[in-house]
């Protein structure tokens, strides 16, 4: 009896001595980031991407990442480590995304992630920009003769991802259409995918970068087409806990000097070149001018690095998502001086 | 004076005092993991609370027994999740148990070609994980089905399609009358039965008991068709096409894919284990008891029924409410197949889209407790039931 008990005091002082080691992690954002030096000792950088969806996350046979949000991951492992490969990947379903962030498995969540006002305000996650305009539209197979979301009846099943403003989007269309629909979500992108290859539904739905790639993944990619409507906003952007304004600079301004050097022409070829550059705005991205690094704890040379190392924006959108067929045409995800919407604040 | 009652040889305070102190270090734990979390979560500026339950959940659901739509709130979805997860779990139960019996029994049976078949499926269904057989049932099995406008048609009222299997759909005018001589059937059937059990135990009468509880069971609405205006039409499901390509059914009731399939695989695979149990029960039962029987002259059926069940009963109830539970905690894996049980609506899609980890997961948690405890408590008391009545 009282040997048995003192097995208990003992198995409860032991919880309690592990919930106290636990607690490291976290904590309110001081003048010093926790997330920064956490990073800087462990040697990468922690980061969430998808399970797999061609152009933005992606590992090939050999378990190499590659895509624009893991450029995102690998931009802010440059900037902070000097070294663009030190990233820790993990792929995470959409369910679980936000719980890794907030719960500081991953310190940086770049995974198509819609940014709407009740993520951003309400569970503890920050926002720090976007890297992808995107927009909701539907697949459905070419022979369907479906040619509009205008074609679509009462009785369609549409098929798409749990716990994603997808599903939320797809109500409210069907409902100001006034169409009865059967829903029907998956967990996983590649059930949807299959589900729908199957014909278990009409019509698959996310956003239309995403259908542009799974349409890839299909048994036979021809036999299906994208509709042209877009039925909502998705801007995509990569995600930080809220309470580390330091870290969430850092992600920001490594997402922003990609773009910002896409707009004054430095690429991974000619950044290093550039350093005695007639332009100031040019010698700032490379590093010759000013101490901005110096506002987040790192060196003169964070954006340089990111640049040769990444490559700028338009470098990362040609090679993942243009150049793999995915979407050749850049429309909003072009500069906004050249008629996108891509504008970033400047970095001065 | 009073110190002496504390004294360490009181036995009751001996007793006491350390249940004491362990029940105030379980309390101080589970309070440091509120305290903690709490703390967390308001410095990663995470709210807590159950208010969200009121908003409106604006995500529609496949499937619900209950009137649902994206108007309704985060609780009605949490409903319509719980209905959905004891609906498959009675399903499973159900057909694991007949399923169970029958091959339990069969495993027994003298004929070699009954015994083997029934030890075969045992064998492979009991050693595959579940999780793969509902990839099986739903992945392979039911994705082989044909399209709409190609259904396994059955007398061109039902229709079996990858979309679904489409049934008839019940219209009852006055179904609160029939309701109500079915329950005055039963109310019937329990009168008789006791009558017949007392006429047999007193006078060594035989009644044929099972026949008149049938006919009543017929009889009594049957009137209530005849007299009282109940009347039963059907709706049956009618092809309908959506564009050039693209089919469905329209009218009757349309029975998911991933019910079927999650059904099929839960009782499929409980059913082997419900089997054991049952061979175990009837083994367990003295062979004397048979030899007895038979010697009176009972026949083969009827010493099954009324002298080797009844004690086998005893045998198998207490470890077939285990699988029970298992079963019901097992249709949790639905998820993976996107049936919208609690845990994909309310612990996956509520929870993703409100974001409140803490408050779901418990919310889900205490539930599964409750329909497990909920199931116990009825199979112990059927337990006690059927337990040895000394005389």
């Amino acid at each position: 009896m009282i040997k048995s008990i003192k097995t208990w005091i003992f198995v409860g002082f032991a919880s309690l001595l592990l919930v106290a080691c636990g607690q490291g992690g976290g904590g309110a954002g001081s003048k010093k980031s926790k997330t920064l030096d956490n990073t800087k000792k462990a040697g990468f950088v922690k980061c969430g991407v998808s399970q797999g969806l061609p152009g933005f996350s992606n590992a090939d046979a050999s378990g190499n990442w590659s895509g624009i949000d893991v450029d995102v991951c690998r931009a802010v492992a440059a900037a902070v480590l000097g070294d663009a490969d030190k990233v820790k990947y993990t792929p995470l379903s959409a369910k679980e995304r936000f719980t890794a962030l907030t719960s500081g498995e991953i310190d940086v969540l770049a995974r198509n992630t819609t940014w709407t006002l009740s993520r951003d305000a309400d569970i503890g996650l920050t926002f720090v920009g976007v890297n992808f305009y995107d927009g909701q539209g539907f697949m459905v197979r070419k022979n369907s003769g479906i040619n509009s979301v205008n074609d679509f009846k009462n009785g369609i099943s549409a098929c798409t991802n749990t716990g994603t403003t997808t599903e939320l989007n797809m109500r409210d269309f069907f409902n100001s259409k006034n169409i009865s629909y059967e829903p029907i979500a998956f967990e996983k992108a590649d059930e949807v995918v299959q589900a729908y290859d199957a014909g278990r539904c009409d019509t698959y739905t996310t956003d239309k970068s995403g259908l542009a790639a799974q349409r890839t993944k299909m048994s036979n990619p021809d036999e299906h087409k994208v509709l042209p409507e877009t039925i909502s906003k998705e801007p995509l952007g990569p995600v930080v806990r809220q309470g580390d304004a330091v870290w969430e600079d850092i992600v920001r301004w490594s997402l922003n000097t990609m773009i910002e050097a896409e707009e004054y022409g430095v690429n991974s070829s000619n950044a290093s070149s550039l350093k005695d550059s007639e332009n100031p705005a040019i010698k700032r991205l490379v590093g010759s001018e000013g101490e901005l690094g110096a506002a987040f704890g790192l060196d003169n040379e964070w954006s340089l690095r990111i640049i040769e190392q990444v490559g700028n924006y338009g470098e990362s959108y040609k090679k993942h998502i243009a150049d793999t067929g995915i979407l050749p045409n850049r429309g909003p995800n072009q500069l906004w001086t050249k008629g996108g919407i891509l504008y970033v604040p400047p970095a001065r | 004076m009073i110190f002496k009652k504390f004294n360490i040889e009181n036995k009751k305070a001996r007793d006491l005092i350390p249940q004491a102190i362990t029940v105030l270090a379980l309390l101080s734990v589970i309070i440091y993991f509120a305290t903690n979390a709490q703390i967390n979560m308001g410095n990663r500026g995470i709210s807590f609370g159950f208010g969200f339950l009121n908003q409106e959940a604006s995500f529609d659901i496949t499937f619900s027994m209950i009137e649902y739509d994206g108007s309704h709130s985060y609780g009605r979805a949490f409903l319509v999740g719980l209905l959905n997860t004891i609906l498959v779990s009675v399903i499973g139960i159900f057909f694991a148990t007949i399923i169970g019996v029958v091959v339990g029994v069969s495993r027994l049976s003298d004929n070699y070609l009954i015994a083997k078949v029934a030890e075969w499926y045992v064998e492979i269904f009991r050693n595959i994980p579940l999780i793969l057989q509902i990839f099986f049932w739903y992945f392979a099995a039911l994705r082989a089905l044909p399209l709409p406008e190609n259904g396994i048609s059955f007398n061109d009222i039902s229709f079996l399609t990858i979309k679904g299997w489409y049934v008839p759909k019940f219209i009852w005018t006055n179904f609160n009358i029939f309701l109500l001589s079915v329950i005055a059937a039963f109310i019937a059937i329990y009168f008789i039965n006791s009558y017949a059990t007392k006429q047999r135990e007193q006078f060594g009468k035989q009644l044929p008991a099972t026949s008149i509880s049938l006919a009543t069971l017929i009889l009594i609405p049957l009137i209530t068709f005849l007299f009282l205006g109940v009347s039963l039409t059907f709706e049956y499901p009618v092809l309908k096409q959506l564009s050039s390509t693209v089919y469905t059914y329209e009218g009757g009731v349309s029975i998911i894919p991933e019910l079927i399939a999650l059904a099929l695989a839960l009782s499929m695979y409980t059913a082997t284990f419900i089997a054991e149990n049952v061979r175990a029960g009837i083994l367990g039962v003295g062979k004397g008891q048979k030899e007895a029987a038979a010697s009176i002259g009972l026949n083969k059926n009827q010493i099954l029924k009324l002298v080797v069940m009844p004690q086998a009963l005893r045998i198998i109830i207490p470890p077939t409410t285990n699988q029970y539970l298992n079963l019901t905690k097992n249709s949790s894996l639905a998820a993976a197949i996107a049936y919208p049980d609690i845990v994909l609506v309310f612990a996956g899609t509520a929870l993703m889209q409100t974001g409140r980890a803490i408050e779901i997961i418990s919310i889900t948690m205490l539930t599964y407790l409750t329909l497990s405890i909920s199931i116990s408590m009825f199979m112990n008391w059927y337990n006690k039931k059927m337990a040895i009545k000394e005389k």
